[in-house]
């Protein structure tokens, strides 16, 4: 198995307060990975570092064999690194077909001469960024929801849309913060079965989330922080009969 | 093709009218002053347009906009004057200095976000002035530069030239550069670039996590709007022929702003409209003095209270609600694809004007 994400001794403080501290963690090519942990424990920021939001203050990331770490978020997103987030982002006053539009920019070399000349790059290049939009809403299964706006479409819907615009950057690895947050019981179904399609069509799935039962159900591997530190890591049924996780999650004395 | 694509082609038939309406205004009205409260709403218009750029597509409020006016009006002034270069040269080389200019400050000024890049961009505003209005052997300071030359007359093949001294030689020259101006725009805001400019708009944080540079993508938008501050400035040089300091000041760029909001800003017609509506009003107010900004005041407040996408976004919006209304009620609950195909155009028409 080949390593397309490791961390190593990743840390990061504000202030005094170290939000994630030490943090050696690994994610195979082709797996699911779940980061859980109780609220606080820094599964956000460990996100925001290794998608370049957060500088880190110390420890280093390395992509696919190639060290990240400190990368703008947009230099991390052309490595390859896509990510959603807890609350949904999109472009609101605008089309869901034009919401993906944007994603393929990374993929264009077109500036604003090609744009006023109207180029034959230009002209290819729009119609590539068109034809991947296509492609990928077909895949979200929102092929229907082209043309409407995207504040017309139900919240299930837009976290599709979501991940469908991290997914139209064509990454390697796809970030997940908290993608079943806000939505009902049968809507996580058909989001754990796109999250499935999503890792059967080669692209690395790391995710935060808080439906336990979703998680079991899903990843391959989970890894476990608590206070900024990873207490455990294993398969889940391994973590759910990890005893430092039980703690951390119900409380009691500290064992880590 | 999307019908985001499509609506780009309807209303083509108004654009031609338009046109043409343009081109033969010089000879349905007759008052040359009015013509030339035409001529100065377009010049207007076209620094405009560049405000429109940073602020309503890119979504970064920018008040130093006059100042790059003031370059572009400027250099025309100085290189025709003093170093008896023709309008003709001057006119770009105006463009370019103003776009170098905004390189300068953006590299600087972009670095700051939301409301701390435009208080700094405020400032930068003022010291453009303030150097304009100080630097005598330049500039003249506050006398001014008296007597700038209108552009060189252009000789036609059949013997006899245009001469820029002739009002409707000014008012075709200021046409064809609105012309061009509104051209650009278009083909920017309809393609990859304006769209990374827009998604910067919408939010920077998502924009960054797919790959978009927000900072250069900023940094160009905000050269392209002082490079077309800069064509206004020299427009305005050849054709008032005195230019003094209050032109460059922040109060210009206020003015600018308010013709944006009016007119509607992150809309196409929105510069145009705004300036045109605010231009004429002002003038048929010019015996209230300054007291007309107590109506400007006002109206502007319910303009931005009622209307936050200006007169050109209040209109498209309305389109749309009348053309919702048609449907029946039960129609649009469950949107066919008919209507929401058709819901989705006039959306679309709104968010590219």
């Amino acid at each position: 198995m080949t390593l397309i994400l490791n961390t190593e001794s990743l840390t990061k403080t504000f202030g005094g307060l170290s939000a994630v501290s030490t943090v050696d963690f690994n994610v195979q090519k082709g797996e699911i990975m779940a980061v859980i942990g109780p609220n606080g424990a820094g599964k956000s920021t460990f996100f925001n570092l290794i998608s370049g939001f957060l500088p880190p203050s110390g420890g280093r990331i390395v992509f696919s064999e190639e060290e990240i770490t400190g990368l703008p978020a947009h230099a991390v997103a052309l490595k390859g690194i896509a990510r959603t987030f807890q609350t949904t982002h999109l472009f609101p006053n605008s089309l869901v077909i034009d919401n993906l539009i944007i994603g393929n920019r990374l993929r264009t070399r077109m500036n604003f001469m090609d744009s006023i000349f109207k180029t034959s790059r230009a002209r290819r290049e729009e119609r590539e960024s068109l034809d991947n939009a296509r492609e990928i809403l077909d895949f979200v299964g929102l092929g229907e929801a082209a043309s409407r706006p995207v504040d017309s479409i139900s919240q299930e819907a837009k976290k599709r849309l979501a991940i469908g615009l991290a997914l139209a950057t064509r990454p390697r690895l796809l970030l997940l913060d908290e993608p079943a947050a806000g939505i009902n019981f049968n809507e996580t179904e058909s989001l754990m079965h796109l999250i499935n399609k999503i890792r059967d069509s080669g692209i690395t799935v790391c995710l935060i989330e808080h439906k336990m039962k979703m998680v079991m159900n899903l990843a391959d591997r989970i890894t476990v922080l608590n206070y900024g530190m990873k207490i455990a890591e294993g398969t889940p049924g391994e973590i759910q009969s990890d005893l430092r996780v039980i703690e951390a999650y119900l409380g009691g004395n500290e064992v880590a | 093709m999307t019908p985001s694509i499509n609506s780009l082609r309807s209303g083509k038939a108004i654009y031609l009218a338009l046109g043409l309406l343009a081109l033969a205004l010089p000879y349905i009205i007759t008052s040359k002053y009015l013509l030339h409260v035409v001529i100065m709403c377009y010049m207007y218009a076209i620094a405009i347009y560049g405000l429109n750029l940073i602020l309503g597509y890119t979504g970064q409020l920018s008040l130093a906009h006059a100042g790059f006016y003031g370059i572009g009006a400027y250099t025309v002034g100085i290189l025709t004057l003093k170093l008896h270069w023709s309008f003709w040269l001057a006119l770009p080389a105006a463009c370019i200095l103003a776009s170098l200019a905004g390189i300068l400050v953006g590299l600087i000024s972009l670095r700051l976000k939301s409301h701390y890049f435009t208080i700094f961009s405020l400032c930068v505003g003022l010291i453009l002035f303030l150097t304009i209005e100080h630097w005598d052997s330049l500039t003249e300071g506050v006398r001014g530069l008296i007597g700038v030359p209108p552009p060189n007359p252009i000789p036609l093949p059949g013997g006899g030239s245009i001469v820029f001294t002739d009002l409707n030689a000014q008012y075709y020259l200021v046409l064809l550069c609105l012309v061009f101006t509104i051209f650009v725009m278009n083909r920017i805001i309809n393609s990859m670039v304006g769209r990374t400019f827009m998604a910067i708009r919408n939010s920077e944080e998502l924009a960054s996590t797919i790959g978009i540079n927000v900072f250069t993508s900023k940094l160009l938008s905000f050269v392209i709007s002082a490079f077309f501050a800069g064509l206004a400035g020299a427009l305005f040089a050849g054709y008032i022929r005195f230019l003094g300091p209050p032109m460059s000041h922040p109060n210009m760029t206020f003015e600018f702003l308010l013709m944006l909001l009016i007119g509607g800003q992150g809309t196409l017609a929105g510069p145009l409209v705004g300036a045109l509506l605010v231009n004429t009003v002002t003038e048929s107010l010019q015996f209230m003095q300054s007291y007309r900004y107590v109506v400007f005041g006002p109206f502007l407040i319910l303009v931005v209270m009622f209307f936050p996408r200006g007169i050109t976004g209040g209109y498209y919006s309305l389109k749309n609600r009348i053309r919702l209304k048609k449907q029946p009620r039960a129609a649009h609950k469950e949107a066919p694809p008919v209507l929401a195909a058709d819901h989705a155009k006039t959306k679309s028409e709104e968010l590219r004007g």
